[in-house]
């Protein structure tokens, strides 16, 4: 596969312009801005409500934004004549629930979108399963049902499946958000694994540690604005008293 | 009291019940299979966000689910007629059932398309897949294997509802029985019989859809777990 370089190296793969959303009456983000650049890691945190997933949310268009600009891999995303599909195939996208299609087999989670959406053959899509899923440690679970995995191999065949769509990009929401102690840490292991391959990731977690550990950059944001951003640094010796309280009442 | 029971008469006829079971079989398979292309596209167009398709849909399920089959069956059979149209009583016969087992048929799917998550959704649009082959792959066969149980109970009732058909003389197995015991005066026996090659149907209707679940549904094949 070609790895298609944007317009200019420099620019960010992902960028938000002082971008603004309402549910309602309700203001969720008020003048977000951030960009992320290629092979970086970008860690949202914040409390329940402060915009964080809905940001994350903006950058694939599953929420459309009232103003302001999103940019992502060259595509306008706040452009209503988006092509959307193009979009997607560029950012993949990990769930706190996985979302794994419960009828299907893992090779076949895996396999549907590279056949349907970019027309790969049914051979080479199942060789690039058995690669996403050696990637994620689950080679051995190619033909099982997701009933039959813990929930934390279906978060890592979750995002396994994502991988074989090679997004130049990749959100993950919560994504251990449901999962216990151990399971948290394979899925975080895998994570850490993309990362040191150098794939671009936004995230939103509460994992504090992993955060630590992971994030070129920290946005944390209050109230639907970025509070304060940063290298990973600024977790350990926060410049606001906000986020003081809340590393401080995460930890 | 004195029953007295003569089968040997009735028995004496059995290429005409053969013959009306398997049109009574025919007809249900023929509704069986529209119906199910109807539920289909019914559902689909329920939830459409295009509000004519919804209503119409919607009116064309209130319509079925609130009028008897019988007036349905004189409805298709005297409007064909009208128009000037001549059609044989077994096609009038598999028109009407379809068109009323199709209204069913698109509720039922219906509550399957909507127990399908969000998130299932949200999974397959970000995996940049397309409106149609979310509904094929993601939407489409988890929602029919959820209500399948449903769905086929539904079929056999249709089964079993298209002795009404034999008011516009298909010649379907109630006909046969009409016919039979009015010549023979044996009523009670043939109805008897008649009954029993009914239950016989069923069991064979519901084999065949329990066949049918093993080959299109691989994972409760393999796992025997429902969805």
């Amino acid at each position: 596969m070609h790895q298609t370089l944007n317009a200019t190296p420099q620019s960010p793969v992902v960028s938000l312009k002082n971008v603004h959303k309402s549910f309602g009456p309700l203001k969720v983000l008020d003048g977000v801005s951030f960009a992320v650049d290629r092979g970086e890691v970008l860690v949202l945190i914040g409390r329940s409500g402060s915009g964080k997933s809905t940001a994350l949310r903006c950058i694939d268009r599953f929420e459309k934004i009232d103003s302001g600009e999103i940019v992502v891999c060259d595509h306008r995303v706040s452009d209503p004549k988006l092509d959307l599909r193009a979009l997607r195939q560029d950012v993949g996208i990990v769930f706190q629930s996985y979302n794994l299609f419960p009828h299907l087999t893992i090779e076949e989670n895996i396999t549907l979108a590279p056949c349907s959406v970019k027309g790969v053959s049914k051979a080479q899509a199942k060789e690039q399963a058995r690669q996403v899923l050696a990637q994620v440690g689950l080679e051995d679970k190619l033909h099982q049902y997701p009933e039959q995995l813990s929930g934390g191999q279906q978060q890592r065949a979750a995002i396994a499946r994502s991988l074989a769509m090679q997004p130049k990009v990749m959100l993950f929401d919560e994504v251990t958000s449901a999962l216990d102690p151990e399971l948290t840490g394979e899925v975080l292991k895998v994570i850490e694994a993309l990362a040191a391959d150098g794939m671009t990731m936004v995230m939103v977690t509460h994992e504090m540690g992993f955060a630590r550990g992971i994030a070129n950059r920290v946005v944390f944001m209050h109230r639907g604005k970025v509070h304060e951003t940063g290298p990973a640094a600024i977790l350990t010796s926060p410049a606001t008293p906000e986020l003081a309280q809340f590393v401080g009442t995460g930890l | 009291m004195n029953l007295n029971l003569d089968f040997a008469t009735i028995l004496e006829r059995w290429p005409a019940f053969l013959d009306g079971a398997l049109l009574t079989l025919q007809l249900a398979f023929i509704a069986t299979l529209l119906g199910t292309v109807i539920g289909v596209l019914g559902a689909i167009g329920r939830r459409s966000h295009h509000p004519v398709v919804s209503r119409i849909c919607g009116i064309y399920v209130e319509a079925i689910r609130n009028t008897p089959l019988l007036v349905q069956i004189f409805l298709v059979y005297f409007g064909l007629a009208s128009l000037g149209l001549k059609f044989s009583a077994f096609a009038v016969a598999a028109a009407a059932l379809t068109i009323n087992v199709g209204a069913y048929t698109t509720e039922i799917i219906r509550a399957g398309f909507d127990s399908i998550p969000r998130g299932q959704i949200e999974a397959a649009e970000g995996l940049a897949l397309s409106r149609a082959q979310i509904y094929w792959h993601v939407v489409m066969w988890p929602a029919i294997e959820k209500v399948y149980p449903s769905l086929t109970s539904q079929f056999v009732l249709l089964m079993l509802a298209s002795s009404v058909t034999s008011q516009i003389s298909a010649e379907e197995l109630t006909a046969v029985a009409n016919y039979v015991q009015s010549d023979t005066y044996r009523a009670f026996e043939t109805y008897i019989l008649v009954a029993l090659v009914y239950i016989v149907l069923s069991l064979v209707m519901r084999a065949g859809f329990w066949l049918l679940g093993l080959v299109i549904f691989p994972r409760r094949r393999r796992l025997g777990t429902p969805l």
